[in-house]
């Protein structure tokens, strides 16, 4: 294992992060808390409380979800996506590493600011709600399992994508409806009948469901379905991985 | 000499079909410098890319070191420093940091001191906190130079290196290249320059259209591919050549007042002797009389031509 390359590729990576901290931390931070002031302390003050807790203290799992997806697959697919556009990813390519080692780098730098982020984002949550975390541990163990999956993804985007415009498509036109439309501000069971089982083949409602679960020890979908629909996402997203990289990243041929 | 890089039978097709490499083999010896000559699209970038693992062959192998590039890829890898032709840096980032970068990224562990004799020898120490944007185009070549031996390697691939250079700094850079040959560095570079092969070069291998044409030494090649050229000055412009001048391969130039003769250097009978002997008899009065060499860019262009 070449552990020099992998340190070398990660602090770089999150070296990119402080350069550009407004970008990084601070826009989806910024974003996040306009969620809570809007819809949490505005609106939500309007709203009965949902499963036992207020509307505003409801929405942070799904919100933290959003921000979380969309982080994560930004970061790692720009991550390998720049040096791509630069040129620069010579070097990766030329330098005695392996694909998983890559992956561990770039993936892992990823995951690992979208896990600040998330962070940041729980102790801003908690200036606008009451916000209490039933089971923490759970809680972090979805967190960091969310960050590396779609971190993965993001990379697999990053690879396949030959501009910018690919670069955004799945972020903005795929994934940001699928965590509005997953739940993250009402309960599915809020829904009409025809569209609650239309909501069970959008893959975001059992992650959101299930970080719900860790909050608040109740949710739509059973906890145990919500961990075994991540990890499968997981293991699709190192296949497709796996696949790309066996055929030269889109870059080698 | 002991071969450091040895490729056989190498072959590339890309997805598009288009055949850059055409059952290439070549032995490239310890501690040379080699220059790969040929027109733009010729190959030269796809062979080195091959054989730093930028690009998958489609057929045949290359060792580096005895160690073949993609079963012991780690071991080739790790040996081999590359200058591509563009200037591929992230523009936002710092001299020094990039160039640790590049050295991490092989395996190495954090040596400051070894880059900043680096950046020292490349003059740009004092470069070292800007960011890659704020550098000439000179100098970005420079960090490219220094990031590709910020790991110590063995083999150096220079990929068009006076590409948009200007003559001070090429020279300041064949003077590295060399340098470098001084400290046990195998250099092979890539270039359309001729000159740039004839000054540095020990051997000279021409690539065109995917094949390789000729690999010789550098001197060697001119001498055995070359013609020497015997030009005659004369008094009185000749509007055409006498009789007993015909049988001469003679051209004449310059409104009759010279003619050429072209003649090879290392046959026994050059036929220059009885050429002025027959021109004494004739009654040419000569002004005066002078050799040339033909050069290796002669050499190249009627290679390419021919190819």
């Amino acid at each position: 294992m070449n552990f020099y390359a992998i340190r070398a590729i990660y602090l770089h990576e999150m070296d990119r992060m402080r350069r550009t901290i407004g970008q990084s931390i601070l826009s989806p931070v910024i974003s996040t808390s306009l969620y809570f002031i809007v819809f949490g302390s505005v609106i939500g003050g309007m709203i009965p409380e949902l499963d036992g807790v207020s509307y505003g203290s409801f929405i942070v799992p799904g919100l933290l979800m959003l921000t979380l997806l969309t982080q994560s697959i930004s970061n790692s697919a720009f991550g390998i996506f720049f040096p791509k556009f630069t040129g620069s990813i010579y070097e990766v390519l030329a330098a005695p590493i392996s694909s998983l080692e890559i992956i561990i780098g770039f993936v892992g730098a990823s995951a690992s600011k979208s896990l600040i982020v998330g962070i940041i984002i729980l102790l801003t949550a908690s200036f606008f709600v009451e916000l209490k975390i039933q089971y923490p541990f759970l809680m972090f163990f979805l967190l960091v399992l969310t960050c590396l999956t779609f971190s993965l993804f993001g990379f697999l985007i990053g690879l396949l994508s030959n501009n910018f415009e690919q670069l955004q498509v799945v972020p903005l036109i795929i994934i940001t409806p699928l965590v509005f439309l997953g739940g993250s501000l009402y309960t599915i069971e809020m829904l009409p009948e025809f569209w609650q089982k239309v909501s069970y083949f959008n893959p975001v409602v059992y992650l959101i469901n299930g970080m719900r679960w860790s909050f608040y020890g109740s949710s739509d979908i059973s906890i145990l379905i919500s961990v075994i629909s991540l990890v499968a996402f997981l293991l699709t997203c190192i296949i497709g991985v796996a696949i790309v990289i066996s055929k030269g990243y889109g870059v080698k041929n | 000499m002991q071969n450091i890089v040895s490729i056989k039978n190498l072959t590339k097709i890309y997805d598009n079909d288009f055949q850059a490499l055409k059952n290439i083999s070549l032995d490239i010896k310890k501690n040379e410098i080699i220059a790969l000559l040929g027109p733009n699209g010729a190959g030269k970038t796809t062979l080195i890319s091959i054989i730093c693992g930028i690009v998958i062959p489609t057929s045949g192998s290359v060792t580096v070191d005895d160690f073949d590039i993609i079963k012991d890829y780690r071991k080739t890898r790790s040996q081999i420093g590359l200058v591509p032709q563009e200037l591929s840096l992230e523009q936002f980032e710092y001299v020094f940091n990039n160039v640790s970068y590049t050295r991490g990224l092989y395996g190495k562990a954090p040596n400051p001191s070894l880059i900043e004799k680096i950046l020292k020898d490349l003059s740009l120490w004092d470069k070292r906190n800007s960011r890659i944007n704020e550098l000439s185009g000179g100098m970005k070549r420079r960090v490219l130079i220094a990031k590709a031996l910020s790991h110590e390697p063995s083999v150096l691939f220079l990929d068009e290196p006076s590409a948009g250079v200007d003559v001070e700094l090429r020279q300041e850079m064949w003077e590295t290249i060399k340098d470098l040959r001084k400290s046990g560095v195998t250099v092979i570079l890539t270039t359309h320059y001729i000159e740039e092969a004839e000054a540095i070069a020990d051997r000279v291998a021409v690539v065109n259209k995917g094949e390789l044409l000729v690999v010789d030494n550098t001197s060697d090649l001119v001498q055995s591919m070359g013609q020497k050229t015997l030009l005659i000055d004369l008094h009185d412009a000749v509007e055409s050549l006498p009789l007993n001048l015909k049988n001469y391969n003679l051209t004449i130039l310059n409104d009759g007042l010279s003619l050429s003769y072209n003649y090879d250097s290392k046959s026994k009978q050059t036929g220059i002797t009885s050429l002025l002997q027959d021109m004494k008899e004739t009654g040419l009065r000569l002004k005066d009389i002078k050799t040339e060499q033909s050069s290796l860019e002669n050499i190249f262009v009627e290679l390419v031509r021919e190819n």
